[in-house]
């Protein structure tokens, strides 16, 4: 049974994926003579996905400028029209050209996720990092604030939020960034009580280290690459979220284009025969998504190379 | 792979899943406060709630009234142990946005998202084990890659897109299954009217939730095919069936029961998606519209419901997984 590899990462098919899968047993599958095939390195993966998202914000970006067109020009003579050269996305019932609402779209849902991502990461920090570091009673309210907010679905919890302070961007990153953060508190936690353990730490107190210096110099540059890998897992987690709640009617208003305002305007041209107002917002939402998922995963691969996946989905 | 428990082992668990379950009040009381909490702080005045559309027309002498009366202008800590006292008294309250108290809500709808959710987790389970063992077992071979491949592009396609994908091709294009709804346009309810609504929503929210069950599953049991026991009846020569079924595949379920109870929260997500896709008369539906229209009560009672949920729903998780795993230690 020498063969036996067990706990070594492999590429995934496809390159994508939030799980790391391991591949142990390999022996039953040679015996059954099946062919070894071409895997992507982590470091590869790690190229095709940022290539992608490159590809996307550069479309985002540059899209709305170069073809000096507005996103929420309406244009009724061209209404409903299929996928052309003039309009490579086709156009939305109003004549909307969907192409540059698309990249417009793109562009809302990139930055808001973005936002929140990074918010409820270093909110995430903060009460993980405090809890793991304080313990006693302080770690016991924090651990139940975290079951709390997990017991509740995040898209219902984001729901109520957005429902009770309506109408505004801020409303929309509260209810994303107040719902995310509870994973990586826990996750930053129990690498602090690890952490605690360490002789280093038993040095920094004994040598007189107050409890906020081992915080700020000992258990915080060591919980940051943690940190940034959950902040882009956390993005197509995001991403989803926003047009979720934009999808429902919950989000930004309808002519402001997000990807979920975009899907949400498909739910009826859909029933008009219009499959192309679904296809290529869905196709940038779920080729984003699977690009950060990719990268997410590659860098996961290259900080935390024996590490279990950590279960982000 | 059912063994029968000893005395000490049964009250072990049942110790165990008492424990639990006071664990699981403070939680709620959380919950509770945590969303009542958020109530308080908004601009939303709750006044607008009670009034509706009487709201402009009501001067406002007769509104400070009512505040008084509602007792608005109250400390809020004793506005929620008011809200809390009636609601474990069951006076759920009245829903705006449905006409209806809230527990008529509750009665009317719970059983439909119970079908919808439940027929989904059935058929997203079945499908995982069945594809799961499958793909482990010839792992590595066309359907493994083709399956892998696609369970995990199906990861990043979010309930809502799948949906109306699904409505798309199914429903538009092919004209095999109804667009939405419980019924044919002023059918009566009835088994066949009903089941061939549900095909679509139920599909749609079993495929959003199958990767991970598919992905865990094939993957526990190829992690299963290397330990020592699979390895000793491979080598006995029993048959490769038997070591699959009987040797490999009860290891590698243990975890998965857990992975099941951990997704119950995705599947509330998915159901709130996908009921509001298809129109399905349930109470995940019921979240938007009470979200919509700002109304409290039921968007409360909603929320309290699906912690319950997913509470009782781990917690049956790991009853069943110390039940079954004489090795785990009911302390937890």
């Amino acid at each position: 049974m020498a063969e036996v590899r067990t706990k070594e990462r492999t590429g995934d098919p496809g390159g994508v994926g939030f799980g790391g899968w391991f591949d142990a047993g390999r022996v039953w599958t040679r015996a059954r003579g099946s062919r070894r095939r071409a895997r992507l390195t982590a470091r590869q993966r790690l190229f095709v996905g940022i290539a992608v998202l490159a590809g996307l914000v550069v479309y985002a970006v540059l899209v709305p400028i170069i073809a000096g067109l507005d996103e929420r020009l309406v244009d009724l003579a061209a209404a409903g029209s299929a996928p052309s050269l003039e309009h490579p996305f086709g156009t939305d019932q109003a004549g909307r050209d969907l192409f540059v609402r698309t990249a417009a779209g793109l562009r809302v849902s990139l930055l808001i996720a973005g936002l929140c991502a990074v918010i409820s990461t270093v909110l995430g920090v903060a009460v993980g990092a405090v809890a793991g570091a304080v313990g006693g009673w302080v770690d016991r309210i924090v651990m139940r604030l975290v079951d709390t907010v997990n017991a509740v679905p995040h898209l219902l919890l984001g729901i109520v939020i957005v429902a009770l302070y309506r109408g505004s961007v801020v409303a929309i990153v509260a209810s994303i960034a107040l719902t995310h953060w509870a994973p990586v508190a826990r996750l930053i936690r129990s690498e602090v009580l690890s952490l605690r353990q360490r002789e280093f730490v038993d040095a920094a107190i004994s040598g007189g280290a107050s409890r906020r210096w081992v915080i700020r110099r000992h258990f915080l540059p060591a919980v940051i690459p943690q940190a940034v890998l959950a902040a882009v897992l956390l993005l197509p987690h995001a991403v989803w979220h926003e047009s979720a709640l934009s999808f429902l009617g919950l989000g930004l208003p309808p002519h402001r284009a997000s990807l979920g305002t975009l899907l949400d305007e498909a739910r009826e041209s859909l029933l008009l025969g219009s499959w192309w107002t679904l296809v290529f917002p869905s196709l940038m939402l779920v080729v984003a998504t699977l690009a950060v998922a990719a990268c997410g995963a590659a860098w996961r691969d290259h900080v935390l190379p024996r590490r279990r996946a950590e279960e982000w989905a | 792979m059912i063994t029968r428990l000893g005395r000490d082992r049964r009250r072990a668990v049942g110790r165990m899943a008492v424990r639990r379950l006071l664990l699981a009040v403070p939680v709620l009381v959380l919950t509770s406060v945590v969303v009542f909490g958020l109530a308080a702080a908004s601009p939303f005045d709750p006044l607008v709630g009670y009034l509706g559309d009487r709201y402009l027309t009501a001067g406002a002498a007769e509104q400070q009234q009512l505040r008084d009366t509602l007792g608005l202008d109250d400390p809020w800590y004793e506005q929620y142990l008011r809200w809390a006292g009636s609601l474990l008294s069951g006076d759920l309250g009245t829903s705006r946005s449905y006409g209806q108290p809230v527990a008529d809500v509750l009665a009317e709808r719970l059983p439909w998202t119970v079908l919808l959710a439940g027929t989904a987790l059935v058929l997203a389970v079945a499908t995982a084990l069945m594809l799961g063992v499958w793909t482990a077992w010839r792992q590595g071979g066309v359907a493994d890659r083709v399956v892998t491949a696609v369970a995990h592009a199906l990861e990043g396609v979010p309930p809502f897109v799948v949906a109306l994908a699904a409505i798309g091709i199914f429903a538009l294009g092919l004209s095999w299954l109804p667009v939405a709804g419980l019924t044919d346009a002023g059918a009566a309810v009835s088994v066949g009217q009903v089941s061939r609504h549900l095909i679509l929503p139920a599909g749609v929210l079993a495929v959003s939730q199958l990767p991970w069950l598919l992905l865990h599953v094939r993957q526990s049991l190829i992690a299963a095919f290397g330990e020592d026991h699979v390895v000793g009846a491979r080598a006995r020569g029993l048959p490769a069936r038997t070591v699959v079924l009987r040797h490999a595949l009860p290891t590698a379920l243990l975890p998965f029961v857990t992975l099941v109870g951990t997704r119950l929260p995705e599947l509330v997500t998915g159901a709130i998606l996908v009921e509001s896709v298809f129109s399905w008369p349930g109470v995940a539906a019921a979240v938007v519209r009470s979200a919509m229209q700002v109304d409290f009560p039921l968007l409360a009672a909603l929320t309290l419901l699906a912690a319950v949920v997913v509470l009782l729903g781990s917690l049956l998780a790991d009853v069943v997984y110390t039940v079954l795993d004489p090795r785990v230690a009911a302390d937890g």
